[in-house]
């Protein structure tokens, strides 16, 4: 067969990506070690994290559209939608989404579902409203990258023991915490105990929050570099962005916040202007940094591999 | 692989499969003897511009290269462009062999070039007895091929009593498409 026109791949992206998640998995084992270790009994939390998350996971397409107000659409609603979302799926060989649009002018897209036969990618009218066809095709070409990468699954797995340390952390705080205080009945080793779980608790909720969050950048770059390949066009995708980010500062702040729990599969992140994430917890990177790889990649694309 | 590409969040792009095209000719004939389905002689190839300059220049190549060949096989060959940005490359032949040469060669050239991935879909039409036009599309990704009847009379409604037909009709000529879903509409394309 012949050359494929090759990007390179970025060694550097999965090399940090993979050392994220090898934090992660590290940290997951040292937390199950140290609970066996101090004979504590935590499987119920656990349990209760796992199931939860599993039936966030099951049902995030559902939870996502509803919580957005986004409607699904049929193909003679929105033709000029799927007919780019059908020619990208070709492109890329998967299996077509279902679409969606929500009714909102913060301009953005999202793509969510367990599995690539079971994603939506939505897009608001917003989005719809303020982009060129080039540019939303490139921007539902990284909606459709997120689906192909599984990232909903991928960030619900990073993310369990983020869940499963806060819930510690709470029931710590409601039920044992109230002994802490004036505890007659308890022992002062118990007490101790209480207070060292408790800790040692919102230290790793903390650890893997920042993790969660490096993981959660890196599958945006990586679903931007996909954009690019499906699409040939870095530089489409680098124009929308600008666009997006731009028009995203000038909206109400009171819309954005009501958007903000979402954030973490939105094509870009609608934060309030003026609230600034440090970027080490931000759930996207910096809009130079992505302007910057789309800039190397259209660079690359002039050199056959 | 497959699962460390979705783990690292890696996208392959997906080379183009150009094998099945040189099963159309036979695949033509037995549309002929079993629905009366002729060729309108014509065939499009469609395929994504890529950003970069270098693909400008390929697009002259293949141009200049046309026009040879075209010279050779009597071919017509003209270039536009859609609503959605593909590029079409119309080839207008009554020989549905010298049809399939031409895109085959179009294909070769780009995946030589490196732009494989770029490639969406070739489009054959046909006719009917009664005048409507039918398209045999080939999927490069998918390397398969799947009917596509638009209703006479626009409005963006597809035939599928037909396309079921055609389907059975090319069953063992051509590879064809088994998963429905990826039966995508090409509304509008510029042939014949």
């Amino acid at each position: 067969m012949s050359t494929t026109r090759g990007y390179p791949r970025d060694a550097g992206l999965a090399a940090r990506m993979t050392f994220v998640m090898f934090l992660l998995g590290l940290l997951y084992v040292a937390v199950m070690a140290a609970l066996i270790a101090a004979g504590v009994n935590f499987a119920f939390v656990f349990i209760l994290a796992a199931g939860l998350l599993f039936a966030q996971y099951y049902y995030s397409s559902k939870i996502a559209l509803f919580s957005m107000h986004a409607k699904e659409v049929s193909p003679a609603e929105a033709p000029q939608l799927h007919g780019i979302v059908d020619r990208l799926c070709a492109l890329a060989d998967m299996p077509k989404p279902r679409v969606a649009i929500a009714d909102t002018d913060v301009p953005n897209a999202f793509a969510t579902g367990r599995n690539p036969s079971d994603a939506v990618v939505c897009a608001t009218t917003g989005i719809l409203r303020r982009l060129e066809p080039a540019e939303l095709e490139a921007v539902l070409a990284h909606e459709l990258s997120h689906v192909a990468h599984r990232d909903v699954a991928v960030m619900t797995i990073a993310g369990f023991l983020g869940v499963a340390a806060g819930f510690i952390t709470r029931s710590m705080f409601w039920f044992g915490g109230a002994g802490i205080g004036g505890g007659r009945g308890r022992g002062r080793d118990e007490e101790n105990e209480m207070l060292l779980i408790m800790l040692v608790s919102v230290v790793v909720y903390a650890i893997s929050f920042l993790l969660t969050r490096a993981l959660s950048r890196y599958r945006e770059l990586s679903a931007d570099r996909g954009a690019a390949i499906i699409t040939g066009a870095p530089s489409t995708l680098a124009s929308a962005l600008v666009k997006v980010t731009g028009a995203m500062g000038r909206i109400p702040t009171r819309d954005l916040r009501a958007a903000e729990p979402f954030n973490a599969f939105f094509f870009t992140p609608a934060a309030a202007p003026g609230f600034s994430f440090s970027s080490l917890f931000s759930t996207h990177p910096t809009l130079e940094q992505r302007l910057a790889q789309l800039a190397e990649l259209e660079r690359q694309m002039g050199h056959p591999a | 692989m497959k699962f460390l590409d979705t783990i690292l969040g890696r996208t392959k792009p997906k080379p183009a499969n150009l094998d099945a095209l040189f099963a159309v000719p036979g695949a033509a004939i037995t549309l002929e003897a079993a629905m009366g389905f002729t060729s309108a002689g014509s065939a499009a190839v469609c395929f994504k511009p890529a950003s970069a300059y270098d693909f400008a220049s390929t697009c002259t190549e293949i141009g200049e290269l046309l026009e040879l060949s075209g010279k050779d096989t009597g071919s017509e060959v003209s270039q536009s462009e859609d609503s959605y940005g593909y590029h079409w490359i119309v080839i207008r032949d009554p020989d549905v062999s010298d049809l399939v040469t031409t895109v085959h060669m179009v294909n070769s050239t780009l995946a030589e070039r490196g732009y494989g991935n770029q490639l969406l879909a070739s489009v054959f039409a046909f006719r009917g007895e009664s005048g409507g036009v039918s398209y045999l599309v080939y999927l490069f990704k998918r390397g398969t091929f799947y009917p596509f009847v638009p209703e006479p009379g626009g409005g963006e409604k597809r035939d599928n009593q037909r396309e079921l037909q055609l389907q059975g009709a090319l069953q063992g000529e051509v590879p064809l498409e088994a998963d429905l879903t990826r039966w995508f509409p090409i509304w509008g394309a510029p042939v014949p």
